[in-house]
């Protein structure tokens, strides 16, 4: 005989199936027992229906796909007698969950079988539904449900309950139905029917204000008796666990209380006396009894304020703290983080006992002990607490370290009173677990440095130090690197020197040792070369006895895979080679960085500045947008000033203003626009008297930096143009290929779209050297944009050569500049350049373009520099 | 309670039942991520650790681990209280429970947790009061 056919009884299977000795043989046995049953399925098998179906769960149960046997549930449900109703429920709820949709078919039978005449089907029923009933089930059947809550058996009635439970939970409409016989259940005396009743409460009070306002009227001083009644009563064997009556009940009427008591200073004052009662009176050294005393201690915590109570809840924590259990510190560290809120001063107490949990070996323990400990710092006790965690730091485990870390440098920002302390932790966070280190905690860090003027020869002098010990944590690196390009002097002349520093000698060739070695390491990512080649670029101007040097080790990037370090290599290569003369100012010390600024940007308040206009961005090589990953970090600026613009790009913090900036310029502008509310007033590009209220963010252009030293800081909407750049890098010795290629003009002028409204072409500026002429053009379909071809004239009789236009607008508009024909001007309007400049006026028809413009060449070896307004737009444009 | 697992050493669920809806794939990485969890833990550490979003009570009898999912509000001791509760109904139902009698016996195991758990929630406390109805359902069958 097949020892597999539908005959077989479920031991046997079970047997089976355990003897197996490999998983092959054992998929083996369940297959054919499957094909068994698939096969009794089929023949519509009543007799064996429900073996079958308790294999069909054993098999489930071992993880194997039985979706065949949901049916056979519905049919064995449906079936008369009580065993094979069991099973079938039993099937019901393990093969399947309320978002099936064969459960819908269920919903006549479970009806039913609610008004069935046995009892212990009508539990059954009851049974599943609780378990697993979903949205539409729970509305058809709650009628049913509530009648059955006094129904006359107390098995039935505490099934009810819970049954209610979910249906609240799934449908909390109805929870006005169940409140008054709720209400009723509280006066049960049988312990099962109470415990549910309080539960079905509870829940019925976070469902719904009325039921909770019911509640405290009505049942507070019930509930009150009920647990002095239980607090009190003689030994019952039945519900005794180590010593104490029923704790479970005790603790869900504790819990019923404290959502009774909570906000409501009346049915607080009731509980006053059975909670102390039972804070002092129950045993402490079983579970059960500690199990009530924490749920004591919470309820008195939320309830309204009462002093006497608290000290008592608060002691006893104390208490729990040093018991020897883990089980209960733990409990005790939860319980001490709500404590916090309500007194603090008692919870200070205990912060040694905390601090040592803090290196406890158990995970838990830790977690909560340091979140802890974050609550627990305030003035007085940081600078100890954040030694002890930054000793501990050293010791602690990897996964432990990040939330540690994250932590040290919070309570570090938000509680440092001098800054030398701040820096001073910092840089000992940084040597530890630099890698565990967020960016935005390195830039805040070097926000600080850079404001804390009178510390940047010591802080220099100690990043140089711990670089040297740590130099694999990539933080520590960046910042060390950062800040030996900008205050390189200050580290080789030992300026600054505090009182408690001891005297170090670091040559020029050190300094640039250390970001040697920084820069050539191979674990070094990307970030940290490119901000090296930045800090190197600096160092070869103040140091320029080591320029040669510096060159060399630039240079090997040129012909580096990554863009980003091709592109700074051969620019800073070419600054070094053959700009002097303004490579001392394009590397002068960063403008001061503004704290306040840099807080609220982080708070993501500000979208911040930055090319408007990303034309910059589009045409020329040097101006690819890069791959957002990567951070884009200014040539010279490094940290804060730029944007971080809203989510769409990414958010990254360090941009490049310089035009690889990848934000979409609308969302910049219509951000801008937000931000700054009302004025008009055109934000000078290169600002000489900048507006005081802007003075925080600088761009960190180039050829913005050039008027930094004029004055503080720039920023706005500028949109020099990558022509400038680039004009200024392809000066005429054919520098290699690549430069040429950094040429990018292409006389690329737009096509004029003549199509369209046309409009009058304006002198747009006049000199005595220098005339400039507007022609517009707009298109048909886009009213707000207009493409202005500009024309520049040389009126005197000098070559102009290095010829740079740029232009600055308002924020409602956006301006986009292509390159020019030339930057060659010849002589007595010989010939003239050419440049096309893009539009976009987000505010056509209310207001008309304004634009400043600064032209920049050199006439004679002579720099000339001129500036002007153009107001005279035809309006309507 | 959002779900209660009874697992051995080696991992294989003896016992599962779920008071919350999961797709079958999301219940054997459960099963296997709380099997990790629960297997590792040195026994001198807590009974809780945290999983997900909730927490996971759990405590180790002979071979087998009893875990409990509960929500982040409710109380750890009492459910460890519970655990035991639950175990000690089970060893005077089946005299001395083994792993095995709960292998074979598992629908009578599952019948047993529906008496003393429902919805989530306890639903009776008296070990006397659910032996007394097990015999009483058993008679019918």
């Amino acid at each position: 005989m097949n020892p597999f056919s539908s005959g077989t009884r479920l031991r046997d299977m079970i047997r089976a199936i355990r003897a197996c000795k490999t998983a092959a043989e054992e998929r083996g046995v369940v297959r054919k027992e499957c094909a068994a049953i698939r096969a009794a399925v089929s023949e519509n098998d009543q007799e064996y229906r429900h073996r079958n179906l308790a294999k069909l769960m054993f098999i489930h149960m071992l993880g194997y796909p039985t979706h065949f046997g949901q049916m056979e549930c519905l049919k064995l449900i449906a079936s008369a007698g009580f065993p094979e109703k069991r099973i079938g429920y039993l099937g019901l709820m393990l093969l399947l969950d309320e978002r099936q949709e064969v459960l819908m078919l269920v919903t006549n039978s479970l009806k039913q079988d609610l008004n069935h005449t046995n009892q212990y089907i009508v539990g059954l029923a009851l049974c599943a539904l609780g378990n697993i009933c979903s949205a539409e089930m729970a509305r058809d059947l709650a009628p049913e449900v509530e009648r059955l809550l006094q129904f006359r058996d107390p098995n039935i009635r505490k099934k009810a309950a819970l049954c209610s439970i979910r249906i609240i939970k799934k449908v909390p409409d109805l929870a006005e139905n169940f409140t008054n016989p709720a209400a009723s259940l509280l006066k049960e005396k049988h312990h099962g029917v109470l415990i549910t009743g309080l539960q079905l409460c509870t829940d019925l009070c976070k469902a719904s204000e009325e039921a909770l306002e019911y509640f405290r009227k009505k049942c507070t001083e019930g509930v009150v008796k009920v647990l002095k009644d239980i607090a009190n009563s003689p030994y019952a064997p039945e519900y005794d666990i180590s010593g104490i009556t029923d704790p479970f009940l005790h603790i869900r009427l504790l819990r019923f209380l404290r959502i009774l008591g909570q906000g409501d200073a009346d049915a607080s004052d009731c509980m006053n006396d059975i909670l102390a009662q039972v804070a002092t009176k129950t045993e402490s050294n079983k579970n059960a009894g500690n199990a009530i005393l924490y749920e004591c201690v919470e309820t008195i915590m939320s309830i309204e304020d009462n002093s006497g109570l608290r000290v008592l809840a608060i002691n006893i924590l104390g208490r729990f703290l040093s018991n020897r259990d883990n089980n209960i510190r733990y409990v005790a560290l939860n319980m001490l983080m709500k404590a916090i809120t309500v007194d603090t001063q008692a919870v200070q107490r205990h912060r040694a006992t905390i601090l040592e949990c803090v290196k406890d070996s158990d995970a838990s323990i830790r977690k909560r002990a340091l979140e802890l400990v974050f609550l627990l710092v305030n003035d007085s006790n940081v600078k100890p607490l954040t030694k002890e965690l930054i000793e501990y730091l050293e010791v602690s485990d990897q996964e432990f370290k990040g939330d540690l870390t994250a932590k040290i440098c919070s309570i570090v920002e938000k509680f440092s009173t001098d800054k030398i302390w701040y820096i001073d932790q910092m840089l000992k966070v940084l040597s530890e677990a630099g890698n565990f280190v967020k960016d935005e905690v390195w830039h805040a860090l070097i926000v600080v440095i850079s404001n804390a003027s009178n510390l940047h020869g010591y802080t220099v002098r100690s990043l140089c130090k711990a670089v040297q010990t740590s130099g694999e944590q990539e933080s520590l690196v960046r910042v060390a690197v950062w800040c030996i390009g900008e205050y390189g002097e200050m580290l080789v002349n030992s300026t600054g020197m505090l009182d408690i520093e001891e005297p170090i000698t670091v040559t020029e060739s050190d300094a640039v040792d250390v970001i040697e070695i920084a820069i050539k390491r191979h674990t070094s990512d990307l970030t940290t070369r490119a901000m090296c080649l930045s800090a190197l670029l600096k160092l070869s101007s103040r140091f320029p006895a080591c320029s040669q040097r510096i060159k060399d080790i630039i240079i090997q990037y040129k012909g580096s895979l990554v863009l980003e370090l091709q592109q700074r290599s051969i620019e800073f290569n070419s600054i070094i080679e053959k700009h002097h003369n303004i490579r001392s100012l394009l590397v002068e010390r960063m403008p001061v960085l503004d704290e306040a600024t840099y807080n609220g940007r982080r708070a993501g308040s500000l979208p911040g500045t930055a090319s408007a206009s990303n034309g910059a961005a589009l045409n020329l090589p040097n101006g690819v947008a890069k791959p957002p990953a990567a951070p884009l970090v200014d040539l010279l600026d490094l940290s804060s000033d730029d944007v971080p613009t809203p989510s769409p790009s990414g958010g990254d913090f360090l941009q490049d203003l310089l035009g690889v900036d990848l934000s979409p310029a609308s969302s910049q502008s219509g951000t801008i626009q937000a931000q700054k509310s009302g004025t008009d007033v055109l934000l000078d590009l290169l600002s000489i008297g900048t507006p005081p209220a802007r003075s925080s963010s600088s761009t960190s252009d180039i050829l913005s930096s050039i008027q930094d030293n004029k004055t503080s800081s720039g920023t706005l909407e500028r949109l020099s143009s990558p022509s400038a750049l680039s004009a200024q890098s392809s000066s005429p010795a054919g520098g290699s290929p690549i430069m040429d290629l950094l040429d990018g003009f292409a006389p690329n002028l737009a096509t004029q779209e003549n199509n369209g409204p046309s409009y009058p072409s304006i002198v747009a500026f006049e000199s005595s050297s220098l005339k400039l002429m507007f022609n517009f053009s707009k298109s048909p379909g886009n009213p707000q944009a207009t493409t202005i071809q500009a024309t520049f004239t040389n009126k005197s009789t000098n070559i102009f050569t290095d010829f740079i236009f740029q232009a600055a607008v308002p924020k409602f508009l956006q301006l986009h500049l292509d390159p020019a024909s030339s930057n060659t001007l010849p002589a007595s309007g010989n010939e003239s350049i050419t440049q096309d400049l893009r539009v976009t006026n987000s505010q056509h028809g209310k207001k008309s373009l304004v634009m400043r413009i600064r032209i920049a060449y050199k006439a004679n070896s002579k720099d000339v520099l001129e500036e002007g307004q153009i107001n005279n737009f035809p309006r309507g444009l | 309670i959002r779900f209660i697992l009874l697992q051995n050493r080696q991992g294989k669920t003896r016992l599962a039942k779920y008071y919350i809806p999961l797709e079958e794939s999301e219940k054997h990485k459960v099963e296997y991520e709380v099997h990790r969890l629960v297997v590792n833990r040195d026994p001198k550490f807590t009974n809780f650790v945290e999983f997900r979003t909730h927490k996971v009570i759990y405590r180790r009898y002979a071979g087998l681990f009893f875990s409990l999912c509960v929500d982040m509000t409710d109380n750890e001791l009492a459910y460890l209280e519970s655990i035991h509760l639950f175990v000690e109904i089970l060893d005077h139902f089946f005299s001395n429970v083994c792993e095995l009698d709960l292998v074979f016996n598992f629908h009578k195991v599952y019948l047993i947790l529906d008496e003393f758990i429902l919805a989530g929630e306890l639903q009776e406390t008296s070990k006397r009061a659910i032996i007394e109805r097990m015999g009483e359902l058993e008679k019918l069958e």
